[in-house]
C-alpha cells in the first residue's frame, strides 16, 4: 500500500506545475490568512514583551495602597524615609539603600507620524536611579544633571515623538527643558519615557511628594520580608509588588484584546481561504479523474488516493503558511508602534514575530489545508471507474 | 436585462464551485463590514445631537495636571461662551477594579447649564440632588448594572483621591436616576455617576481649589474655533496655559492615542481583498476557459462582442453582488454583538455602505481578464477545440 501511495503522490506532485493557477489559489489564500494572523498576534507579543518581560523579580515597586498605577499614587517624603529603612533593600558602600523615589506625570508631546498630541510619561527619578535600574544606558548625548531642567529620552520615545533627540529643547509648562541624551533600557517600558531629576520635576509641576518608590532587593528571596515590614508598619499604607507582577497586570487587558480580535479576524478569513482550497482541490481532482479511474482500474486502492490528495493539499498549504509567516516577518518584525498603555500614557513597542508565532501560523495553515482537501479527497476515491473511463 | 436568465444559468454551471466562491466572497465582505464599522466608530466619536457646541479646556502640558478654579470666571466672561462648568477625574470603581464607574464631580448649577439638553431627570429627583450634599444622580443603566436603587447608600473606591482621614473610599446617596435624551448617547452615558463638586473639594485632602478641566457651551457653534483661541489667549504665559478644543476633536485625539487603528484595520482588509481577488479571479478564468466552446457557439449565432463582454462581466457582477449583500447583511446582523464587546462606542451602519461600491469595483477587476479572453476568441479554433 505504501508503494501505491508513493506512486500516486509522486504522480500528483509531478503534475502540479500544470495546475499552477489553481494550486496558487491555495498557497496565496493561506498565505493571506497566516500573514494577518501572525502580524496581529505579533502586536500582542511585542506589547507583552515590552511591559511584562522587562521586569526583574528582585525589583519592587511601592505605591500608595489602593492606587493601581503610579499616576494615581502619592507618597510623602516621610513615607520614602520609612520605606528606605526597611530590611531587604540592597545598599551601596556608604550604606544608602537602593531606592529611587519617583514622580510620574504625563506631558503632551506630538507624535511624529500624525502630529497630534500624545501623553508621554515624564518620570522624575531619584539619585539612586542607576543602582535601581542598572540596565539604563546612554546611547547618545549624556545623562541629565540634577537641579537643572534637563531630561533624557528613551529610544522608543525618541522614535515616535517629535523633538526628543539629544540637544533639542522641549517646552513643558512654560519652561524649556534640554534633552541631553537618549537611553536604552533593555527594551522595557521605560524606553517610552522621559527621565529627569525628581525634585526638578516636582517643582516644575508644583507638586510635593512622589508617585512611587522603586527598590532593588538584595535578592528575589528577600521580597516577603521586605513586603511584610512595609505592610505591617503603622506609619504606612502602601501596596508592595514585584516589578513583573505590576507590569503584567497592566498589560493583561490589551494583550487579551489583541489576541481575541486577531484570532477572530483570522478564523473568519480562514473560512474564506478554506472555500478557496476546496475549490482548487475539487478542480484538481476533476481534471485528474481519468488518471484516477485508470489507477483504480489497474488495482490501486481508495486509501492511497485519498491520502495522496490530502498530501498535496497539505504541501500546498504548508507552502502558503511559510510564505505568510515570511511576509509577516519581513514587513512587520521590529516595526515600532505606540499605544495608550494601562497607565494613561503612551507605550512604544515593537511588533515581534517569534518562533512560536510562526509555528502557530503553520499549524493553522495545515488545518485549513486538511479541511480543504478532505472532501475533494473523498470524491477522488469515489469516482465511478467505468463512467470516468467512458467519459474520456 | 433579458439576458439575466442566461447569466444566471451560466453562473450555476458548476454548482459546487460557484457556492464555494460565493461563500469566500461572503466571508470577505463580512470582514469588510465588521472592520469598517469598528473603524467608523473610532473615527467618528459621537457627541450626540448637541455635541457641536461644546468645548473642552485642559491643561496644555498634560491632561493630568489641574487648572486653577479661578479660571472659570474669566472663561465665563468671554463673549460667546454661553455656559462654563468644571469637572475632575475621580477614577472610581465599585468593589472591584473591573467595575468601572464614570463618577464625575459636578457643579450642580453650571453643569446643567452646559448640558442643558442631554438628560431626562424627574423634577423632584433633581431637587433632591440639589438638597443633598452627598447626593448622586446616576444613569438608569448603571443602577441596573449593579442592582442599585434610588435611596441606596453606595461606596465607591477612588484610585486617586484620599479623604482627610486618608481613606480612598467615598460614600454617596443615590437620590435620582436619569436617562439619555438622545438615544445615540446611551452608551456614552451608561457608566455616568454625577455627584457634587463641593463635597468632592471639601472631602479631598490635596488639590483643593483646582479642577481637572473645564467644559463650555458656546452660543454659536460656528465660532468654536475662534472662541477656543480666545480662551487659550486668556491664560497664555501663565503657569497653567490651557488648550481648548471642540469636544469632538478632543475625543478624536484621545482615540488617536490608542494607535493607528485605521491603518491596522485597512492593512488587514487589504490582505483579505487581495487574497480574495486572486481566488475569485482564478475561478472566473477557469469558468470562462471551460465555456470556450459555448461562447463560440453564441458568437456563431450572432452575439456581438459587446454582448459577450456584458455576459461575462454581468456574471461576475451578479456573483460579487450576491456575496456583498450576504456578507454585509451578516455583518449588519452582528452589530449588536460588537456593540457589546466595545463598550462606550456608538456604532453606526454608515461604515458598511461603501462595501457595495467596493463590490462593483471588485467584480470589474475580477472579470477583466476572462472577458477579454472571451471577446478575443476565434470561433473556428474554439469550435475545433471541442474535440
Amino acid at each position: 500500500m505504501f508503494k501505491q501511495l508513493a506512486a500516486v503522490t509522486a504522480m500528483n506532485l509531478q503534475t502540479l506545475p500544470q495546475r499552477f493557477g489553481a494550486s496558487s489559489v491555495i498557497v496565496i489564500g493561506i498565505a493571506g490568512v497566516v500573514a494577518v494572523l501572525v502580524s496581529v498576534l505579533a502586536m500582542g507579543v511585542g506589547f507583552q514583551h515590552t511591559l511584562a518581560d522587562g521586569g526583574r523579580a528582585d525589583r519592587v515597586i511601592i505605591l500608595r495602597g489602593g492606587s493601581d498605577v503610579e499616576l494615581n499614587s502619592n507618597l510623602t517624603h516621610e513615607d520614602i524615609d520609612v520605606i528606605g529603612s526597611a530590611p531587604g533593600l540592597a545598599k551601596d558602600a556608604l550604606g544608602k539603600p537602593s531606592l529611587s523615589n519617583e514622580l510620574v506625570t504625563v506631558a503632551n508631546v506630538p507624535k511624529i507620524d500624525t502630529g497630534t498630541d500624545a501623553n508621554v510619561t515624564l518620570r522624575g527619578v531619584g539619585a539612586k536611579l542607576l543602582a535601581v535600574r542598572p540596565e539604563i544606558q546612554i546611547v547618545s548625548g549624556r545623562m541629565f544633571q540634577p537641579g537643572v531642567r534637563e531630561l533624557i529620552a528613551g529610544t522608543g520615545a525618541a522614535k515616535q515623538f517629535r523633538g526628543l533627540t539629544a540637544g533639542s529643547i522641549l517646552r513643558l509648562r512654560n519652561v524649556d527643558w534640554t534633552v541631553t541624551g537618549v537611553f536604552t533600557s533593555n527594551g522595557d517600558v521605560h524606553e517610552s519615557e522621559l527621565l529627569a531629576d525628581v525634585d526638578t520635576v516636582a517643582s516644575a509641576i508644583e507638586r510635593s511628594g512622589y508617585s512611587s518608590a522603586i527598590g532593588m532587593l538584595t535578592s528575589p528571596d528577600s521580597f516577603d520580608a521586605f513586603k511584610d515590614a512595609l505592610t505591617t508598619d503603622p506609619r504606612l499604607k502602601v501596596d508592595v509588588q514585584r516589578e513583573p507582577q505590576y507590569y503584567a497586570s497592566q498589560s493583561k487587558d490589551l494583550s487579551k484584546t489583541i489576541k481575541v480580535v486577531g484570532t477572530t479576524v483570522a478564523v473568519i478569513m480562514a473560512i474564506g481561504a478554506m472555500f478557496g482550497a476546496l475549490n482548487s482541490m475539487y478542480s484538481a481532482v476533476a481534471t485528474r479523474s481519468l488518471e484516477i479511474a485508470t489507477l483504480r482500474a489497474i488495482g490501486f486502492g481508495g486509501v492511497p488516493i485519498v491520502i495522496s490528495v490530502l498530501i498535496e493539499a497539505l504541501l500546498l498549504s504548508l507552502l502558503g503558511g511559510l510564505l505568510g509567516a515570511a511576509l509577516a516577518w519581513v514587513f512587520f518584525n521590529g516595526h515600532s508602534v505606540s499605544t495608550l498603555g494601562g497607565a494613561f500614557a503612551q507605550v512604544v513597542f515593537k511588533l515581534t514575530v517569534t518562533r512560536s508565532l510562526i509555528v502557530t501560523g503553520i499549524v493553522w495553515a495545515c488545518i485549513i489545508g486538511l479541511l480543504g482537501g478532505f472532501f475533494p479527497a473523498l470524491r477522488a476515491a469515489r469516482i465511478p471507474v467505468a463512467e470516468a473511463l467512458r467519459a474520456a | 436585462m433579458k439576458y439575466l436568465p442566461l447569466v444566471w444559468a451560466t453562473l450555476w454551471r458548476k454548482k459546487t464551485r460557484t457556492v464555494f466562491t460565493l461563500l469566500s466572497i461572503v466571508v470577505a465582505f463580512l470582514l469588510f463590514g465588521l472592520l469598517e464599522t469598528v473603524d467608523y466608530a473610532f473615527s467618528h466619536p459621537s457627541g450626540g445631537n448637541s455635541g457641536a457646541d461644546r468645548l473642552i479646556t485642559i491643561n496644555k502640558y498634560s491632561i493630568t495636571l489641574s487648572l486653577p478654579f479661578s479660571d472659570a470666571q474669566q472663561i465665563k466672561n468671554t463673549k460667546g461662551v454661553a455656559a462654563v462648568t468644571w469637572l475632575s477625574w475621580f477614577g472610581a470603581y465599585y468593589q472591584d477594579p473591573k467595575n468601572f464607574v464614570f463618577a464625575l464631580p459636578i457643579d450642580s448649577d453650571s453643569y446643567f447649564d452646559v448640558y442643558n439638553d442631554d438628560f431626562v431627570i424627574a423634577g423632584d429627583q433633581m431637587q433632591a440632588f440639589r438638597n443633598t450634599r452627598t447626593g448622586v444622580l446616576a444613569s438608569s443603566a448603571l443602577l441596573k448594572q449593579f442592582g442599585w436603587n434610588v435611596g441606596d447608600k453606595v461606596p465607591l473606591h477612588s484610585a486617586i483621591w484620599t479623604q482627610k482621614d486618608g481613606s480612598l473610599d467615598w460614600t454617596f446617596d443615590i437620590v435620582g436616576a436619569f436617562d439619555p435624551k438622545d438615544p445615540a448617547q446611551a452608551s456614552q452615558q451608561a457608566q455616568l455617576f454625577l455627584f457634587h463638586y463641593e463635597m468632592f473639594d471639601e472631602g479631598r485632602n490635596f488639590g483643593k481649589g483646582t479642577v481637572g478641566w473645564f467644559e463650555e457651551r458656546v452660543a454659536d457653534p460656528g465660532e468654536s474655533a475662534a472662541l477656543s483661541n480666545k480662551i487659550d489667549a486668556l491664560f497664555a504665559n501663565s503657569p497653567n496655559e490651557t488648550k481648548t478644543q471642540p469636544a469632538k476633536d478632543f475625543a478624536l485625539a484621545f482615540i488617536k492615542q490608542l494607535g493607528d487603528i485605521g491603518f491596522i484595520l485597512h492593512a488587514i482588509l487589504g490582505a483579505v481583498f487581495f487574497t480574495l481577488l486572486f481566488l475569485t479571479g482564478n475561478t472566473m478564468m477557469q469558468s470562462v476557459r471551460e465555456r470556450i466552446p459555448e461562447l463560440a457557439v453564441l458568437k456563431t449565432l450572432g452575439f456581438g462582442n459587446p454582448t459577450i463582454l456584458g455576459l461575462v462581466i454581468g456574471e461576475s457582477l451578479l456573483l460579487c453582488g450576491m456575496g456583498a449583500v450576504l456578507g454585509l447583511g451578516l455583518s449588519y446582523a452582528a452589530l449588536p454583538g460588537i456593540k457589546k464587546a466595545l463598550q462606550g462606542v456608538d456604532l453606526s451602519p454608515d461604515g458598511i455602505a461603501p462595501g457595495f461600491a467596493i463590490a462593483v469595483l471588485f467584480a470589474l477587476i475580477v472579470s477583466v481578464l476572462p472577458a477579454v479572453r472571451a471577446v478575443r476568441l476565434n470561433i473556428i479554433d474554439a469550435l475545433a477545440a471541442q474535440h
